[in-house]
């Protein structure tokens, strides 16, 4: 009974009550959603240009992550540590299609897609044994503190990550559009063997994606550890993006943005409002549950396209 | 010139579909079998038998388990240690509330629970799949983990979250198997005996009628299903069955090998830690499930101890860190070079066996 | 080639399968439009047409792949609309498909084994146990499995896992595999397709022998007019997803109205 109080009554009760503070948790959702969509578009990037699930991308957030605060600690100027950074996540990107995709080029989806778990546990380590496991501050100047529009507090910094998570995804557009790789890429998205034979170099496009995913890593890195610190549980964080991605479909770019939106409001109203209900610490699966449900009625996604099977 | 097959001829279809139709292969595996129930129990010490031969047995269920879903019907699951923590838990309920009950029964029981809820999270695979059900998977992971630390009933509210396992005999006799007063080794022949019959149980069903179903949900759902196969059916009792062993795996997890039950044990880790078994080993091939899962725990072991031999001083928390790329490559290394894992590489061994000493 | 049915006594029968003004379309492609012809009891009944005429889309429609927005399938007296293909199976419907549909993953002889997965019933816990009935059943379906392996000339390859086989075998493993489930209906597309002569002949002889032997009707997509006038009973001509003609391979010879669709601006294999 009181259970059923809990989960039907209470939340909607204090939704009534508090609509301020309801609408506060709506806005600090819709801000982490935001960070949630960072992710999820290194995934979408990989995903549409490659054919491959990258499981690795929460590991290249975080090696980013670990790769910019470590130049940082050595005493380089933020600007050069992030420039730095990038290059290296170049290097990871090349590598990793020189080792690991050319190898196993035609091999079926899921191979390649445990291919990327091992190299999650191979970047989790390296960067680890690189830069070391103690948590690192990063400290990039802007302030964490609440400012107050009209009653409802909103945290500056989620503010912040929201506006670059924005100039992203517009640049990642003209990038896309207007460019003549960005074509390229296009045309290897929607046929592999078809641009190939218009002459376009596959292998040098996946490096290129590869390393634009690794730079959105880079940026969805720096924005996590500037608010959570630089450390092991950020790769954790990035599994979150898994069901951003069933929710939005592998391939949209504006999907991983919904999706991610979706999952930030959905878990913090649900954590604090129907957390109680379960005894707490819901958000550790609610994103998923969520997504499970979602895929029974719409397995493609919000945005996917629907799948026509022929024999 | 030893393991020649030439002469052997087989008289009847049962003849020849049997698991071992080589004279030899069945003359190495009964010697496998004598050394594993007399000769290790006698000769090898308790610590080698509780740290290696423990982990060893109780994780090569769990691969076999995996394996029948991943392996045989291709469902991608990262959901194993959850499913292991409820074969832990079912198992702990159900000795405490029923006493009285069997252990034989308690581990069986608790397969079944467990068969249960991997059906009921297999559901989704019938409209989704590959990565789409991979991440399905997960919320029963992170679901059930959750579940088992949350609510009190499950723990029957203890206080300190750290729960053991309580004593049992085996049926009939008074050996005790589990709790403090159990022996090393006779956790290890009953551990041992569970494996060897579920494991035999797992071959016979992927070479009849239900593994090929399977298999060709696997290979083509498509065709599958024109030729008359039900995709719900079949998917279901891949995850049924390979739950079942996850789970049992899980109680032997909690009862024989720690002693306790703790969701930690469980956690996602687990889950890749088995999938990692089963690529290494060998997707599809049950005695690759025991070759990775041997392969995995004895990596660990290797890797803290050799910088010691060495005469090098590497941190705890670097070799760890090592330990991680190490593992990443590995995966990369055989999924590149033999996908099918160690047991196509032992396959492939046989063969040049058996034309040994000619090349061709 | 022609002349078997004469020589066998082979009997035509009643009406097996009736298909009614199916129509057909995916989202604004219309696939079929209004298609109705019958297949009789132990006949070859041949659908040809040029490439995107729909007759591949026309045998995912018997098989229940497909499901048609308008008209019915009646097939023993039975209309039904939409069905599960795995049902389709199990009423005795069995199929190969134009691009090799086999488990890869699985020997000659498991594939053609899965063929009679609707005929085992056995528990999984006696298939676990291996012993009594479970064992029995499989012993019992290889026997059989043997048989077709036998009639297909296949034993030499029956535990090569089938994609190493060679092109014309995996389409020979194919057809045993859907004769392995013993249908009454047998649809077969393009089961000569990318073949040489001599492979084609082998797989004419085992379809007119299935024909013949075991009484299977058996409703065949091919592109080669050779076979398909030797062949067939009665043709039916699709055309952009309509029918043209459904007759004897005389008469569609002789229909003007094919020959100005399909045969006459056909290449050679017309005449």
């Amino acid at each position: 009974m009181s259970f059923l109080n809990a989960f039907f009554v209470d939340p909607f009760v204090q939704i009534a009550d508090y609509p301020l503070f309801f609408i506060e948790v709506v806005i600090g959702g819709l801000l982490s959603g935001v960070m949630y969509s960072l992710v999820a578009l290194g995934f979408v990037l990989i995903f549409k240009a490659s054919g491959v699930f990258n499981f690795a991308q929460g590991a290249m957030v975080l090696f980013a992550a670990l790769s910019f605060a470590g130049f940082i600690e050595m005493g380089v100027h933020p600007i050069f540590a992030f420039i730095l950074a990038g290059i290296v996540m170049a290097g990871v990107a090349i590598a990793i299609e020189r080792v690991v995709l050319r190898s196993l080029v035609n091999q079926p989806a899921i191979i390649l897609f445990m291919a990327t778990i091992g190299i999650t546990y191979f970047l989790d380590g390296f960067g680890q044994t690189l830069w070391g496991s103690d948590v690192k501050v990063l400290d990039l100047g802007i302030p964490q503190t609440p400012i107050d529009v009209g009653g409802i507090f909103i945290n500056q910094f989620d503010l912040f990550a929201a506006a670059v998570a924005g100039g992203l995804v517009l640049v990642l557009a003209i990038f896309f559009q207007k460019t003549r790789i960005g074509r390229a890429l296009r045309a290897v998205a929607d046929d592999h063997q078809a641009a190939l034979s218009v002459g376009i170099p596959l292998k040098t496009i996946w490096a290129i994606v590869w390393t634009v995913a690794g730079l959105v890593g880079l940026v969805a890195g720096a924005m996590w550890g500037a608010k959570l610190g630089v450390q092991f549980s950020l790769a954790l964080v990035a599994l979150k993006a898994l069901p951003v991605l069933i929710l939005g479909g592998f391939t949209s770019i504006p999907g991983a943005i919904v999706g991610g939106l979706i999952i930030g409001v959905g878990e913090k109203v649900a954590e604090v409002f129907w957390g109680g209900a379960f005894g707490g610490a819901i958000e550790d699966w609610f994103a998923y549950m969520l997504a499970l449900v979602f895929l029974l009625f719409r397995p493609q996604g919000l945005f996917g396209e629907k799948i026509i099977e022929r024999v | 010139m030893l393991y020649r097959e030439a002469g052997q001829f087989k008289t009847s279809y049962a003849k020849d579909w049997a698991i071992f139709p080589i004279a030899q292969d069945r003359i190495v595996v009964l010697g496998f079998l004598a050394i594993a129930f007399i000769a290790i129990p006698v000769l090898s010490s308790e610590y080698f038998l509780a740290t290696i031969l423990m982990p060893f047995l109780v994780m090569s269920m769990a691969a076999i388990g995996l394996n029948l879903l991943t392996g045989y019907a291709g469902q991608l699951s990262l959901g194993t240690g959850g499913f292991m923590a409820t074969g832990a838990f079912a198992a702990y309920k159900l000795s405490t509330m029923f006493p009285g009950m069997p252990i034989e029964a308690v581990f069986l029981l608790s397969g079944v629970v467990a068969a249960f809820v991997g059906i009921l999270f297999g559901i989704p695979s019938l409209r989704i799949k590959g990565f789409y059900l991979a991440v399905a998977t997960l919320a029963a992971q992170f679901f059930l983990l959750w579940l088992f630390n949350k609510v009190g009933w499950f723990t029957n509210y203890s206080t300190s979250g750290v729960i053991s396992a309580p004593p049992r005999t085996i049926l009939f006799t008074d050996i005790y198997v589990t709790g403090p007063e159990a022996s090393v080794t006779a956790k290890y022949l009953f551990a041992l005996t569970l494996v060897a019959i579920l494991a035999l149980a797992a071959k016979n069903l992927v070479r009849s009628s239900i593994g090929r179903r399977w298999m060709a949900i696997r290979d083509m759902d498509i065709a599958a299903e024109i030729i008359g196969i039900k995709p719900l059916q079949t998917k279901l009792s891949a995850f049924a069955i390979s739950s079942f062993y996850c789970g049992v795996a899980g109680a032997m997890w909690a009862f024989l090998y720690t002693g306790s039950v703790e969701p930690l044990a469980f956690d996602i880790n687990r889950s890749f830690q088995v999938l990692f078994m089963i690529i290494i080993g060998g997707l599809g091939s049950i005695l690759g499930s025991f070759l990775g899962a041997g392969f995995i725990i004895a990596l660990p072991i290797l890797l803290t101890n050799a910088p010691h031999l060495l005469g090098l001083n590497i941190p705890v928390d670097v070799i760890s860190h090592v330990e991680y790329m190490i593992f990443g490559a590995l995966i990369i290394f055989f999924l590149i070079v033999e996908p099918h894992g160690l047991a196509r590489l032992w396959q492939i061994l046989k063969e040049k066996l058996r034309l040994w000493p000619f090349p061709h | 080639m022609s002349a078997t049915d004469q020589d066998t006594g082979r009997r035509i029968g009643d009406t097996v399968l009736k298909v009614d003004n199916i129509s057909l379309s995916f989202g604004g492609v219309r696939a079929l439009t209004d298609i109705s012809f019958t297949v009789r009891e132990h006949e070859i009944l041949s659908i040809i047409g040029p490439n995107g005429a729909g007759k591949s889309s026309m045998l995912n429609v018997i098989n229940g792949f497909y499901h048609p927005q308008e008209g019915t399938i009646t097939y023993k007296g039975q209309a039904r609309s939409r069905m599960k293909p795995h049902a389709a199976a199990r009423q005795g419907i069995a199929r190969t498909f134009q691009n090799i549909a086999l488990f890869k993953g699985m020997s000659a002889l498991d594939n053609i084994m899965t063929g009679r997965n609707t005929l085992m019933k056995s528990n999984f816990i006696s298939q676990a146990l291996y012993w009594g009935l479970g064992q029995k059943e499989e012993l019992d379906h290889r026997a059989f499995v043997e048989r077709i392996v036998d009639f297909l000339e296949i034993e030499s390859i029956r535990k090569t896992p089938v994609g190493r086989l060679p092109y014309g075998l995996q389409k020979r493993v194919e057809l045993g595999r859907a004769l392995a489930a013993q249908p009454e209906l047998l649809l077969l597309d393009e089961p000569m397709a990318g073949m040489n002569v001599e492979e084609k002949e082998d797989m004419c002889r085992f379809i007119l022998d299935v024909n013949d032997e075991f009484g299977t009707t058996i409703v065949l997509i091919e592109h080669d007019m050779g076979v398909v006038m030797d062949i067939s009973d009665r043709v039916v001509v699709l055309d952009y997803g309509r029918k043209l003609a459904e007759d004897t391979p005389d008469a569609v010879r002789a229909n003007q109205e094919v020959i100005d669709a399909y045969l006459g601006v056909s290449h050679d294999d017309a005449a």
